[in-house]
């Protein structure tokens, strides 16, 4: 229950959180683990919620439980003039968003309507409303959970069984995984993001390459980066195969969470910060691997291919598929480029594009649109940009960037300004990078299709897709930041 | 859940790397309310290339896939394993497996081996002609030429899978655990509890 150990052994961040959470050991090593926070999305919950019924079974925790409504949410206004709430055109949109939204008055779960000012994107939501909060364990139908690892919580995506698994008993049954430390010392370079160091590692790591890991981020790169950066950086656990990543909780995460919402109030404030000062991990503690990185050597980056690890500096070039020693890899590379339609040797400068997208759970908080919009001021988007759109991570991201007259610079400069949501990230609502057309995109996955049918993805920062966004082409931000 | 103790039958000789939930269900299927008929959407973009396993007559309704190493990584979707399911597909072999896909898939009564890379290419070459048995009782996969191939499972899941067991039913059973540690949990962290 306490973090207590049950020796004196050094423990990491992960070991504490994990002994904190027992409920009960079985004799093959599977644990039943507490969950104390589980977000709730359209997408993974009705055959959950349908579970339930046919069992005759409740929500265990309704308290412990919150819902909103992301993926599928068309970020076109949804209220009209007169104050009417607008239908959503697509019908099966429409079913999953009204399933969620009697599903949780009728299982007493607390429920963030579509226009409410408070609704975003799930792993937005739970640390602006103080809803994510350290040493906590916290699970969502969505495998970008481990976002709120950021803030120094064990957060993990879960499959719709394990959503209902925990909505019925606020337990899932869990193997301990192996600790990872990810350790990035030194100082970053100029135009330099939270986006380019998470994804310099992915193509370190590889995509599988914490398969089986928790990471724990360590160094002072992280120690001085915002809770922004953080849950940016721990956003993309995932894309290196850990399903969860892990920042030890420090001052700056309390300054954070501090009278938000749904954060300890009064005594139980200094309570909860007086226990999470015991989290980070123990001199001494041994991980299961440790990768190291300098921080010199991260530079602003981009990907060529459809995996997450097909990462280079904005500097490089498309690979030579023959360049790489597994010949599984080179294979890979070669349909990669082909659907990609880029050629080896090709400079990533010279990378046209259609479409930009700065938005998604990785980068759709505050400071990720002041970066954007820093490189967008009193610039216009390239004529060749069919389609630049700008998608904040909630509706109170959204008013904090209006109130800062952020909006008008990306509506000057010829970005679209949106209502929040998952948006071209996935493309399950109506925001989609049409066949063979490209898009310089904030989020985290180039799967082949990801962002539509036959589309092409760059992943990079949200500096660097504004400055794709001027050029009409991948661009190194360097370039345009001088004299700024 | 149905019991499962063994797959016998050709396999899916798919073969590559990294191939994600995105690939084995896109999000354009993930709108559906309900677990059943996802297999219509399986596979879509592989489909789409010519000569792919899937279409190709030989395999038709085999209920074993083989594939390379990080099968089902990315997006947390079970609709990935429902799709699998909806296809008749039983068992799938790899050198790796991404976890949330793996615990997806032991909730739906799929099967996943591990394998090493040069037995899974050994098995993919006896795929091309002839079927493989998949043995969980002896955690065993063998060809008609006298290969055997011998995996781990996880005992808890094998158990489970051999038994047909419905995990929740079993952990409600614990209630009185559950409880026990929600009233410590309410003392020693109670700003947990808003």
């Amino acid at each position: 229950m306490s973090t207590k150990p049950t020796s004196n052994k050094p423990r990491t961040l992960y070991e504490k959180i994990w002994d904190a959470h027992v409920v009960d050991r079985r004799d093959d090593g599977t644990c039943l683990i507490y969950i104390d926070r589980h977000l709730v999305h359209e997408v993974t919950s009705p055959q959950a919620f349908e579970g339930l019924r046919v069992a005759g079974r409740t929500v265990r925790r309704p308290d412990l439980t919150l819902a909103v409504p992301d993926h599928n949410l068309p970020t076109t206004p949804r209220r009209a003039a007169d104050g009417s709430r607008l239908p959503i055109a697509d019908l099966e949109s429409a079913q999953q968003l009204a399933a969620l939204e009697s599903n949780a008055p009728e299982f007493g779960i607390r429920y963030i309507d579509a226009t409410a000012p408070e609704q975003g994107i799930v792993h937005v939501v739970g640390p602006e409303q103080g809803f994510s909060q350290p040493g906590t364990t916290i699970v969502c139908g969505d495998s970008h959970t481990s976002c709120h690892g950021g803030i120094g919580a064990l957060a993990f995506g879960i499959g719709t069984s394990e959503v209902e698994h925990v909505l019925a008993t606020q337990t899932l049954l869990l193997k301990q995984s192996k600790t990872m430390e990810i350790r990035v010392d030194g100082k970053l370079g100029f135009g330099v993001s939270p986006k380019d160091v998470i994804l310099a590692i992915i193509g370190r790591i590889g995509a599988a390459g914490g398969t089986g890991y928790v990471i724990e981020y360590t160094g002072n790169v992280f120690r001085e980066m915002s809770v922004e950066g953080r849950l940016t950086v721990s956003n993309m656990s995932i894309e290196g195969g850990a399903r969860a990543g892990l920042i030890a909780p420090d001052e700056t995460v309390f300054a954070y969470l501090e009278g938000r919402p749904m954060a300890p109030k009064g005594a139980e404030w200094d309570k909860a910060v007086a226990w999470w000062k015991t989290l980070p991990s123990d001199p001494g503690a041994v991980y299961d691997k440790v990768v190291i990185i300098d921080a010199a050597e991260i530079s602003p980056s981009v990907t060529w291919g459809t995996s997450p690890e097909d990462v280079v500096p904005i500097t490089g070039v498309v690979p030579d598929p023959d360049s790489f020693a597994d010949p599984s890899k080179q294979e890979a590379a070669r349909k990669s480029l082909a659907y990609m339609g880029l050629t080896p040797g090709m400079r990533m400068v010279d990378v046209p594009l259609e479409h930009i997208f700065i938005g998604s759970c990785t980068n759709s908080r505050i400071e990720d649109l002041r970066a954007a919009a820093a490189v967008a001021k009193g610039r216009k988007v390239s004529s060749r940009i069919k389609q630049a759109l700008v998608v904040p991570g909630s509706g109170l991201v959204k008013l904090q960037a209006e109130a800062e007259g952020l909006d008008r610079i990306f509506l000057d400069a010829g970005f679209e300004w949106r209502e929040p949501g998952c948006s071209m990230c996935l493309a399950m609502n109506p925001d989609k990078v049409p066949p063979g057309e490209r898009c310089a995109s904030t989020s985290n996955r180039n799967f082949v299709g990801r962002q539509g049918p036959g589309s092409r993805t760059h992943l990079l920062s949200p500096e660097m897709a504004a400055a794709a966004a001027i050029n009409g082409h991948l661009s190194d931000v360097r370039d345009m930041m001088g004299g700024r | 859940m149905d019991q499962l103790r063994t797959v016998e039958g050709r396999a899916f000789p798919l073969g590559r790397k990294n191939v994600d939930t995105d690939v084995i269900i896109p999000a354009h299927y993930l709108k559906t309310i309900s677990r059943i008929g996802l297999g219509k959407g399986a596979f879509e973009t592989v489909r789409a290339e010519p000569g792919n396993v899937f279409d190709d007559p030989e395999y038709a309704g085999s209920p074993i896939l083989i594939a390379g190493d990080n099968f089902g990584c990315g997006s947390s979707r079970e609709h990935a394993a429902w799709a699998l399911n909806d296809m008749g597909i039983k068992a799938v072999i790899a050198p790796s497996f991404s976890d949330i896909f793996s615990g997806n898939a032991f909730k739906n009564g799929i099967l996943t081996v591990v394998l090493p890379q040069e037995a899974v290419d050994r098995l993919l070459e006896v795929a091309k002609t002839d079927p493989i048995a998949i043995d969980l009782e002896h955690c065993s996969v063998t060809t008609p030429f006298q290969d055997r191939f011998e995996f781990e499972i996880d005992s808890f899941r094998r158990n489970c899978l051999m038994k047909g067991l419905d995990e929740i039913g079993l952990t409600l059973a614990m209630d009185s655990k559950i409880s026990a540690y929600e009233t410590r949990l309410a003392t020693e962290r109670s700003w947990l509890s808003a």
